[in-house]
């Protein structure tokens, strides 16, 4: 067994995709860190300690130089396919943050209520499961999470765009409930 | 018992009992469920317990801060998101033991604990409240500095092996916290002129994505599980006969709940670690812990529900919130003109006992109600993954957006999404973001006041409880560093015993034939073969 493999078995995490992720935070880290001027200010006649530079400085060193250790120190300090592969799926989770921001963009439109029990079953949908009671459930789950939150313990979410076309009967109790 | 009796008296009312079954229930409900929590619940709250009477109000906003926690235990162990940022370390053993089958113990296990932490606190506050009141001013911002100093080296020494990206990740967190308009000078940090960035990051947004919306992102990208539920072993009081196994990480993490609740600004997250890491150092098998160790569940579990309770001490005896729930709670108390400090200890203590005896009704009324509630939770085993993803990520939206309605927030949080989804992947800690920027602001505050008074490096820890802290952070790095010099031999250790004889001639025949295949190597070879002719000579 050579030197590399008594490290990687005692790696204590998986070995796919840490030589990436070390790169890119490390990367990230010395970019901002290279704002550090331009970002912050050095205020005079006031203490190293407490100058609005000192707490950002601090955390950027410290990111840098412990992810250059980290990354010095890792088993394996090249590209393999799996790390590709890794990446992929890092990437491949993208489309489901797409899906969140939809939601977020379209509850201030069509208001809480109907985003709600639109996006449910149709994320339910887009995940394979197409069997109507399974979507019948999400739709419940969409409708029960709104009138907990909204209904009942008042969070504080606006009504929707469309709310203003409705009755104003209507159009009030949607607004206060949904 | 006068004084008992008195308190009786206060609490004696239909209306203080609908309070803590309403806190109780509620609190576990609200705790129960990703994103809302104690904050969010309690903000929503206030306004309506204005018109309550003290007692009433403030049972209420007691119970929902009590009993969260216990709440917040149940998703953090069933589905690893915590309900409330405090039960982030009941993920690390908790979840474990879902995934292995164990639900129903760890949830068992959950709830003794917090009970035993519940209780705990209160007796040791009941017991103690004077004396601790007057302890509790001898932190000044140095001392606080200096336990968040070392909450944040002990978040980083305690994952071991991963020491060197924690401590990058907890640099990061201090940096999140940094962003915005800095509260002194008004002077902006790493906003790049940005709107949205000037009010800063929220610790909020941030736990959201990094636990929930990751959570939600990690169950829609992974596949369904066919889960088969056995038959839950075990009665209702399994967790309590654990729990009696385990005395001392309960009564030590209990400890830590009490000093650190009343210790302004510290709280549950350095309660939990120091709770955590005394365990793990402790125990017999610290290998287990992250893996589903009962004594690390015990540990986190039992010091943050000791931490309410004594946060109340700071509250109540010196009118000093110790953080932004008690914060809350001191409104309540200047709208009826009560204001809380010594006045309040000497004239009305059987109001501060009521309170005390209220919570401890109140932790009765919150294990009775998850010990039979536990069969109905425990079938959220059945949700499927992917679904259940779906579910976190609308219950996220709620959590999020009720915070301030902003898109941007949102968005921050997606993106913290991705980045715990990635450190999930790669099963690289989280924590330390979250602990560097709650400790990091801690540290930030407390450093610039105790700075003031401060004339030469020794005036720092001049002070007792100061050099008390001083002298526990050495040690921390000093045993640190041993064990990292240890573990250093050990690995050389290790690559020496797999060289055998024969290994060690494929080495040297290897490095020959390297040698000899570069241009150094390829001239001297030349060299040799010119100078030692072979004989020809017979």
């Amino acid at each position: 067994m050579s030197d590399k493999k008594v490290e990687v078995r005692r790696f204590p995490a998986p070995l796919r995709g840490q030589f990436l992720f070390a790169l890119i935070f490390l990367i990230f880290s010395a970019l901002l860190l290279s704002q550090l001027g331009d970002q912050t200010k050095w205020v005079k006649k006031t203490s190293f300690a407490a100058q609005p530079r000192f707490w950002p400085m601090v955390g950027l060193i410290l990111m840098v130089c412990c992810t250059s250790l980290h990354l010095w120190r890792l088993p394996r300090r090249t590209m393999v396919p799996a790390d590709w592969k890794e990446a992929k799926k890092w990437v491949a989770v993208v489309e489901y943050g797409m899906w969140f921001f939809a939601y977020v963009v379209t509850v201030p439109i069509v208001g809480y209520l109907f985003s709600t029990v639109i996006f449910m079953p149709a994320l339910t949908y887009r995940m394979g499961y197409r069997r109507t009671n399974t979507l019948i459930w999400s739709v419940i789950f969409g409708f029960g999470t709104v009138v907990l939150f909204k209904s009942f313990l008042s969070v504080k979410i606006p009504g929707g765009l469309i709310y203003e076309y409705f009755p104003s009967a209507v159009r009030n109790f949607f607004i206060l409930n949904f | 018992m006068d004084l008992l009796l008195a308190a009786f008296d206060v609490l004696a009312r239909w209306d203080v009992f609908l309070a803590l079954t309403v806190g109780s229930v509620g609190g576990v409900l609200i705790g129960a469920i990703p994103g809302v929590g104690p904050a969010v619940a309690i903000a929503i709250l206030l306004p309506a317990t204005f018109s309550m009477d003290p007692i009433v109000g403030l049972t209420v906003l007691l119970g929902i801060y009590g009993s969260s926690m216990y709440g917040g235990a149940i998703p953090a162990i069933l589905i690893n998101t915590p309900g409330t940022a405090v039960n982030a370390l009941t993920t690390y053993d908790g979840y474990p033991m879902t995934a292995r089958g164990e639900a129903r113990r760890a949830l068992s296990l959950a709830y003794s604990a917090s009970f035993f932490g519940g209780i705990f606190s209160i007796v040791c506050l009941i017991l103690f409240a004077p004396i601790l009141a007057k302890v509790a001013p001898l932190f000044g911002s140095r001392e606080i500095f200096l336990a968040a100093l070392l909450g944040i080296i002990l978040v980083i020494i305690v994952h071991r092996g991963q020491t060197l990206i924690a401590a990058a990740l907890v640099g990061f967190g201090i940096f999140i916290n940094t962003i915005g308009l800095e509260p002194v000078k008004y002077s902006k940090r790493f906003t790049f002129d940005q709107a949205f960035l000037s009010s800063g990051i929220n610790l909020i947004v941030v736990v959201l994505g990094l636990f929930a919306i990751s959570q939600a992102f990690y169950l829609l990208q992974g596949e369904d599980e066919k889960i088969r539920l056995t038959k839950l072993r075990g009665g209702l009081f399994q967790g309590l006969r654990e729990l009696a196994r385990h005395p001392r990480v309960a009564t030590v993490s209990g400890g830590f709940g009490v000093l650190m609740g009343m210790i302004p600004g510290v709280g549950e997250f350095t309660a939990q670690f120091l709770g955590y890491t005394y365990a793990q150092r402790t125990s017999k098998r610290p290998e287990d812990f992250g893996r589903g160790s009962s004594e690390g569940l015990i540990a986190s579990e039992t010091a943050n529900n000791a931490v309410p309770a004594a946060a109340m001490v700071p509250l109540l005896a010196l009118g000093i919130p110790g953080e932004a729930l008690t914060a809350m709670m001191l409104s309540v108390f200047y709208v009826h003109n009560v204001v809380p400090g010594p006045q309040l200890f000497q004239n009305h203590m059987d109001f501060v006992v009521a309170l005390y005896i209220a919570l401890l009704i109140l932790n009765v009324m919150v294990l009775v109600f998850l010990l039979f509630a536990t069969n109905q939770i425990i079938k959220l085993i059945k949700i499927p993954n992917r679904f259940l993803g779906a579910c976190i990520l609308a219950l996220s939206f709620v959590g999020v957006y009720s915070l301030r309605n902003s898109m941007s927030d949102c968005v921050i949080a997606a993106i913290f999404g991705v980045l715990g989804f990635i450190l999930k992947r790669l099963e690289l800690p989280v924590i330390p973001i979250i602990l560097g920027m709650v400790l990091g602001n801690i540290m930030e505050v407390k450093l610039r006041a105790g700075m003031a008074r401060v004339k030469t490096p020794f005036d720092f820890i001049d002070r007792p409880v100061a050099m008390i802290l001083f002298l526990l952070i050495v040690t921390v790095v000093i045993l640190h560093i041993r064990r990292v010099l240890a573990d250093r031999k050990e690995l050389k250790e290790a690559k020496w015993s797999n060289k055998h004889a024969s290994t060690n001639f494929g080495m040297h025949l290897s490095r020959r034939r390297d040698y000899l295949s570069t241009e150094r190597g390829k001239a001297v070879r030349a060299k040799r073969l010119t100078s030692f002719h072979r004989s020809t000579d017979k």
